[in-house]
């Protein structure tokens, strides 16, 4: 199987890697790349913890070759914080608990940031059906919700 | 498995013509890399051809629109000309999976991977939507509801792929919408689904309509029957009836643990007639 060759921008830096033509990005973030943020849940398109933003658009990572990586824009949780300097959503969600076991937490943030981005004062069913595709398996919903409407209000605040 | 992304269509369909083996197109590859995943595809050659002009572009065309076939959910949702020409069928393209599905899944790939229960097909065949094909041969024109052969399966040729849809123009006073009913709000596939295209005179009666369904047969199918049910009415409770009962009577359902056929049959003349409902209204008509 003949390997391909990208160049790509991650988290605002220039990357480059050499990856299987039937490798998922989520394989070449994790394995290649050495960002392990982005997690194999289904493996699917149904859980959303692979969750990543490509060329500004909410995707999961594992729906997505490294291949079609060429030329675009990948930003993942690695990029979220500044420095030591957390987002408030993470700030937020460490002061809600609103994670248990971690695994879903990433995409949620992703997925979460991508929403307040375009949407900055979202309804709480706003941020339920925004968050439809990316699966608890702990049950943490309602802190989760809560986190993400408390950090927009934070954020509006800023 | 070899990956390619072709500088033009014509090297795509002289790829795609040529190779012996198993070809996928890739440009939402939501269905796609699930397949290949899952075992269910072992693809020699996946072609990617999301960089080539007009294929990411909605352009406006006699009045209506050309979507290029990797034009995602989420881009076809934001576009308001779009929203406002054919509501009905946005809404069925944004019925597909969650908001990261959304930003890559298409409508062509949705009609390419010929499932019964395509979420974005019902509405397109409603709409009279064409798409342009393009193949070793050329390009050319086919109507939406030409294009699903069975479940998994469409009327393409070897080497031939869809380069965009064309939703026409229409009369004042038109509107569509489309339905599903699906066991959760939202993550799901549709166990019955309409899709319902009017349009109606001064006086609210309606002059032209076109009534599609999903996920009651093999294929995502036009049903004129239902159709001839409401032209030439105000859609009045007796219209509303006859085409519902339309709707059932073309019903050709699987039965499985989601849906049985009785179930199937009469939901989708229920959806059918609630569609009409909300298309009804969005052309300005009273019923």
């Amino acid at each position: 199987m003949k390997t391909i060759h990208v160049s790509t921008t991650v988290n605002g830096d220039a990357a480059e890697f050499i990856c299987g033509p039937d490798e998922s990005l989520l394989d070449v973030l994790r394995n290649r790349l050495g960002l392990t943020g982005a997690k194999e849940g289904c493996g699917t398109g149904d859980c959303g913890a692979c969750s990543v933003m490509l060329d500004g658009r909410l995707v999961c990572s594992c729906l997505v070759l490294g291949a079609e990586a060429e030329g675009v824009t990948v930003d993942t949780i690695e990029g979220l914080a500044e420095g030591d300097h957390l987002h408030p959503l993470q700030q937020s969600f460490i002061d809600h608990a609103a994670l248990q076991c971690g695994v879903c937490t990433p995409g949620i943030l992703v997925a979460a940031k991508a929403l307040l981005d375009r949407n900055p004062d979202p309804t709480e069913t706003e941020v339920r059906y925004w968050l439809a595709g990316n699966l608890c398996r702990c049950t943490g919903y309602d802190k989760i919700i809560h986190a993400v409407m408390d950090a927009a209000k934070t954020m509006r605040a800023a | 498995m070899r990956f390619v992304r072709p500088e033009t269509l014509e090297e795509a369909a002289t790829l795609l013509g040529q190779e012996s083996g198993v070809t996928r197109i890739i440009s939402g590859g939501t269905d796609v890399m699930v397949q290949m995943r899952s075992g269910l595809v072992a693809p020699d050659l996946v072609v990617d051809l999301k960089h080539l002009t007009g294929l990411r572009s909605i352009t406006p065309e006699a009045g209506g629109f050309r979507i290029g076939a990797a034009v995602s959910g989420a881009q076809l949702g934001e576009h308001e000309g779009v929203c406002a020409l054919w509501p009905g069928v946005v809404e069925g393209v944004q019925l597909i999976g969650s908001t990261q599905v959304q930003g890559r899944a298409t409508m062509v790939g949705n009609l390419c991977n010929g499932s019964p229960a395509a979420d974005a097909v019902p509405g397109l065949v409603a709409a009279d939507a064409t798409v342009r094909i393009m193949g070793p041969n050329g390009s050319r024109d086919c109507p939406v509801a030409e294009i699903p052969a069975g479940p998994g399966r469409t009327t393409l040729g070897k080497g031939e792929f869809v380069t965009s849809v064309f939703l026409p123009a229409r009369p004042e006073r038109s509107g569509d919408a489309y339905l599903r009913f699906t066991p959760r709000t939202e993550m799901d596939i549709a166990v019955a689904a309409a899709a319902v295209s009017l349009t109606v005179d001064a006086k609210g009666v309606v002059t032209a309509a076109r009534v599609a369904l999903g996920a009651v047969a093999p294929t995502v199918m036009l049903v004129p029957e239902a159709a001839a049910a409401i032209i030439g009415t105000t859609l009045d409770d007796a219209a509303q009836a006859a085409l519902a009962a339309a709707a059932s009577a073309a019903c050709n359902p699987i039965d499985d643990k989601r849906g049985t056929i009785e179930f199937r049959t009469r939901v989708a003349g229920v959806l059918a007639r609630r569609a009409a409902l909300i298309a009804l209204a969005r052309a300005g008509g009273q019923n």
